[in-house]
């Protein structure tokens, strides 16, 4: 189900995009308040958190076993776009959302322009949290505003790339370093019959990923105004570069996670996939056969000797505009994204690697992976993600643009028009959509 | 047309239809590396173990809560449909059996429902239900469920044809209340249609997907269906719940196919009585 939206919350928005204009003008009035308004609750209190991680229940639990007066009620539904979302801006919108939800970084601007979340930048021990989180996912909480933290990170999806060791070796092909060599290889890959990798077109995100990587922007939010950028020279490089791949056939065009995809990597029909840290389990229950014939190295890169990373997915934990307790909520929040058990906890039943810079201590992510024939695989990802550009900006209609430019891109893989065409259409398509929701942008 | 193409039309559409099924029985029996390795319409080797190995992780994983969203499901469609058709057969027969001023405006107002797409009404459903409190409950689901329009609508054309007035007003001579003649005389008389209409509701119950996903958090008042979309939208996070929401699917339809079934004698003859009367 692809959700939009669209008119339910269009009303508020004009009044939301105003106080957006009015936050992000530097003088942060209505932090003052909200920060002023962060006290502890008397009394014991108990707080709702949505959450689609399975085994978040589990995780909870800790909590509530050392803390019986803020007890924390787990709810759950489906993955943030797949409707969970969509619940959050009904239930504001109703009056009645948990104290607590998941938010996957790329929709918390749509959560800040709807003024869904609550500032909690004054609570307890927030602010001097900056430090325990890997840099990049702190601007995204933030938005880089003064005085102003909406969410604390949860987990992130640094990108590396997964490649078959024992194929290359093989071959004698060298493991691609650089985007160059990269291609390089596809060509000699397809040679031999097989593909480099699959183009994900329906994955925007994973597009967007690489942009990251090579540096680019497409969104920024300066002079109170949403500028879009779609199509800038890094986007453009990365369009045309796999636009020539898909020309060539040289990559796949297999719809990801699907079954077919699986399969193709289970035969050996791919041999790397530049994926995000979570990408390691798909790829072990998705091809079994070829356990511990893989390694992960870094993303290749534009110039030799780089070391940009970038990512795919990952998510913070957001207290919701209308909790009436922002300083437990805080508390919990902080707590359950920092604390080792919980940390490893969550790995281990949900999948999740944390956006806390202690993760590369804990048990789970120092050890050699079997399915990656022993290497210290998260090693690699910790690196990456310490090499992520920081200042990356999600959009505040991401559904709507993830969907735009995946119609283009299906279009592009099947050989009609272009990657760039895509985003180009994107672009407008995008502008149209905050126009329509009255945000303000800039053209 | 001849005979032969008519067979031929049919059996390729049967195998059409049947085939997904097919496929779902068939993957049920794998693991979760075989649905990708393996011929997809086959089963392998060691299906049968591997069936029953699937059957009982799904009904264990996460604390069994499958089991919880069967039952739910069962509920909700079960007592829902139940109390649902009552309500369409008194309306129904009120409508068909009494004069009263506005009957036909508000037959009328009952049809017109017929139109609204309940996906349409989901979302006014929740805010109203926020205003008093109602929401993340079994009533949140379980009241809209009662609410069927076209049972009306059938039950009020069934009562016109087939309950004759003349035994009404012989009821009446007899001294038996109005209650009593709708629930011992009456409903028997339109009973195709009242298995009709509790099979039409309790489909629509049992499928329905988009009022439990806005009013539900708590997992374990989940139907069915919103339960396999929750896991079906976690198999990046979780890719070993891709074999449970398939054997899961296969179980969820069991009961539908069972309830279809064990009432298909009453709901094939009730289609056609009547109809050369």
């Amino acid at each position: 189900m692809r959700v939009r939206y669209g008119k339910a919350t269009a009303a508020f928005a004009i009044v939301s995009a105003l106080s957006l204009a009015g936050c992000s003008s530097g003088e942060s009035t209505s932090a003052a308040q909200d920060t002023t308004s962060c006290k502890p609750s008397s009394g014991p209190v108990e707080l709702s958190f949505t959450t689609w991680v399975p085994g978040m229940d589990k995780v909870v639990d800790l909590w509530n076993k050392d803390h019986p007066d803020i007890k924390v009620k787990v709810q759950t539904g489906p993955n943030g776009n797949s409707g969970t979302y969509q619940n959050f801006f009904n239930q504001l919108q109703a009056g009645n959302a948990p104290d607590l939800g998941q938010i996957e970084y790329d929709a918390l601007p749509n959560f800040r322009v709807q003024d869904g979340l609550a500032n909690i930048a004054g609570c307890e021990g927030v602010a001097e949290a900056k430090d325990k989180f890997v840099d990049w996912t702190w601007g995204q909480v933030t938005f880089n505003e003064d005085k102003a933290v909406y969410a604390i990170p949860q987990d992130s999806g640094p990108m590396a790339m997964f490649y078959r060791a024992d194929l290359f070796k093989e071959a004698g092909i060298k493991v691609p370093t650089t985007w160059d060599e990269y291609a390089a290889a596809a060509e000699q890959i397809k040679a031999r019959g097989s593909y480099i990798t699959n183009f994900p077109r329906s994955d925007v995100n994973w597009f967007a990923g690489n942009v990251w990587q090579a540096g680019g922007q497409w969104f920024s939010n300066t002079d109170d105004k949403w500028e879009v950028n779609l199509t800038g020279k890094e986007s453009a490089k990365v369009a045309n570069y796999w636009q020539k791949l898909l020309e060539k056939g040289e990559v796949s065009t297999l719809p990801s996670f699907s079954d077919e995809w699986n399969a193709s990597f289970n035969k050996g029909q791919q041999w790397t996939w530049v994926s995000a840290v979570w990408g390691a389990s798909t790829l072990a229950s998705g091809a079994p056969d070829t356990a511990g014939k893989w390694a992960v190295a870094p993303m290749p890169q534009w110039e030799a000797g780089g070391k940009a990373a970038g990512n795919w997915g990952g998510s913070s934990t957001a207290v919701l505009k209308g909790s009436k307790h922002p300083y437990e909520a805080a508390k919990f929040a902080l707590w359950l994204n920092t604390d080792p058990e919980a940390l490893a906890l969550a790995n281990k039943l949900g999948g999740l690697y944390p956006a806390a810079k202690s993760a590369k201590d804990l048990g789970a992510f120092s050890g050699g992976v079997d399915y990656f024939g022993g290497q210290k695989i998260y090693d690699v990802f910790a690196e990456a993600s310490s090499n992520v550009n920081p200042n990356f900006t999600w959009g505040p209609t991401m559904t709507k643009t993830y969907t735009d430019v995946s119609d283009g891109f299906g279009k592009a893989a099947g050989g009609s028009g272009t990657l760039l065409d895509a985003l180009k259409s994107g672009q407008q398509k995008t502008v149209d959509a905050l126009k329509a929701q009255s945000i303000p942008v800039k053209e | 047309m001849s005979r032969g193409a008519a067979m031929l039309i049919m059996g390729v559409f049967t195998l059409y239809f049947l085939t997904p099924i097919w496929w779902l029985l068939v993957s049920s029996s794998k693991t979760g590396g075989d649905i990708t390795g393996t011929a997809p319409l086959w089963f392998t080797a060691d299906s049968i173990p591997t069936f029953f190995a699937n059957l009982g992780n799904l009904f264990t994983y996460s604390d069994g809560v499958f089991g919880r969203w069967l039952a739910n499901s069962a509920l909700y469609a079960g007592l829902g449909a139940l109390v649902g058709t009552v309500i369409a057969a008194m309306c129904g027969y009120a409508l068909a059996k009494y004069e009263f001023r506005g009957r036909e405006a508000i037959f009328n107002v009952v049809l017109s429902g017929v139109l609204v797409p309940a996906t349409a009404l989901a979302l006014p459903l929740f805010l109203i239900f926020s205003q008093v409190k109602l929401t993340n409950t079994l009533w949140a689901v379980f009241l809209p469920s009662l609410v069927s329009p076209f049972g009306v609508y059938l039950a009020r054309i069934y009562a016109a044809a087939s309950v004759p007035t003349e035994l009404l007003e012989a009821a009446r001579l007899d001294g038996s209340s109005e209650a009593r003649t709708f629930f011992t005389v009456s409903t028997r008389l339109m009973a195709p249609a009242l298995v009709t209409i509790f099979l039409f509701q309790f489909v629509a119950i049992w499928n329905n997907f988009f009022l439990p996903l806005i009013m539900l958090r708590d997992q374990t008042l989940f139907p069915v269906t919103l339960g396999l979309y929750a896991w079906n939208s976690q198999i990046s996070q979780i890719p070993e719940l891709r074999v449970l929401v398939i054997v899961g699917a296969l179980v969820s339809i069991l009961p539908l196919i069972a309830t279809f079934l064990g009432l298909q004698r009453f709901w094939s003859s009730g289609l056609g009585a009547g109809s050369v009367k």
